[in-house]
């Protein structure tokens, strides 16, 4: 078998990325029930230039994976708007996932599948991001009410990343 | 649906000053929402940032997909990470369908829902969380209390 045929084989087995939208119809349609309004934002996005190298910023993390640490409230599974503040030096170990709507088996064997946290840490360790916030936060993404995420969950996150000076934020979905 | 979650909480974030990169393994709903920075790895749902247990992996996709806070200069712009999740892209066939030829059966009947319950009670992993929670929230230095917001 020649290179070129070789790689003519490989393309073939690559499918263009899940479109969830259309299988969440597929799925609700199934069921009997009417399509979810997904949001669709046709204005620009807002921007705000990145201040510098990332070996010289602080680094926060929002994810939606349903995390809490033992000893914290775990979150419902009904639009839960609530969200959990997690110290950056927390052992892994202490951290759970909860979420309904994704196979959790990977994320409590090694939480670092959803939430970077020791990922980060080594690369902070070595240079490629200056430093991390004092917390990560994390909340339960599935939430249906796109209005409750706008009016309540995200502006009280926005005030948590200002009160701590954080220059750039990754946030992990599920 | 959290795709589309932190998409809304990224735009917001951006308009009060703070530059954001969203991490995405379900491309069309973070389009749809168009936050101002995206970078899709194409995974399944529940390993947006890595597989267990590989660290040195999990850090070179994490680090490749900050790279958009580096190089991407038009605002709603995407990221595509170049990694895949195994030689073959099989494992989308069965996401969010029935896992035989069902659907609608013969008999018209409605598919079985197989959707996990919408609790509105807190969900831990074990029971030994449930009890860690209630004893942290007696104790002065409650961990239950701080961080929600309600």
């Amino acid at each position: 078998m020649t290179e070129q045929s070789a790689v003519e084989v490989i393309v073939e087995r690559r499918q263009a990325p899940i479109d969830y939208i259309d299988r969440t119809r597929e799925q609700y349609s199934g069921l009997g029930y009417p399509p979810y309004a997904w949001t669709h934002s046709e204005d620009a996005p807002p921007w705000t230039e990145v201040p510098g190298p990332l070996s010289e910023l602080r680094l926060g993390v929002i994810a939606t994976g349903g995390i809490y640490r033992a000893g914290q409230t775990a979150f419902t599974y009904k639009d839960d708007t609530t969200y959990r503040a997690i110290p950056t030096d927390v052992a892994a170990e202490e951290l759970r996932a909860t979420h309904f709507a994704y196979d959790l088996t990977d994320a409590r064997d090694d939480i670092n599948v959803v939430f970077p946290i020791d990922t980060l840490r080594a690369l902070v360790a070595e240079g490629r991001v200056g430093e991390l916030g004092p917390n990560f936060y994390t909340c339960m993404g599935g939430i249906y009410s796109q209005r409750r995420v706008s009016e309540e969950l995200a502006p009280a996150l926005v005030e948590r990343c200002l009160a701590d000076e954080l220059d750039v934020v990754l946030l992990v979905p599920v | 649906m959290c795709h589309q979650t932190v998409g809304l909480i990224a735009r917001q974030l951006e308009a009060a000053g703070i530059p954001t990169v969203c991490l995405t393994s379900a491309r069309d709903i973070t389009r749809a929402v168009n936050p101002p920075r995206a970078a899709f790895l194409d995974f399944p749902l529940g390993h947006t940032s890595g597989r267990p247990h590989q660290p040195e992996l999990n850090r070179e996709i994490v680090s490749d997909a900050l790279r958009a806070f580096e190089v991407l200069t038009v605002p709603g712009s995407m990221l595509h990470l170049r990694y895949h999740w195994a030689d073959d892209d099989s494992w989308k066939d069965g996401v969010m369908r029935p896992a035989s030829d069902t659907g609608e059966d013969a008999s018209g009947a409605k598919a079985a829902d197989d959707r996990v319950e919408r609790f509105d009670t807190p969900q831990y992993q074990c029971d030994a969380d449930a009890e860690a929670a209630e004893a942290s929230h007696g104790s002065a230095d409650c961990m239950v209390c701080a961080g929600i917001d309600y």
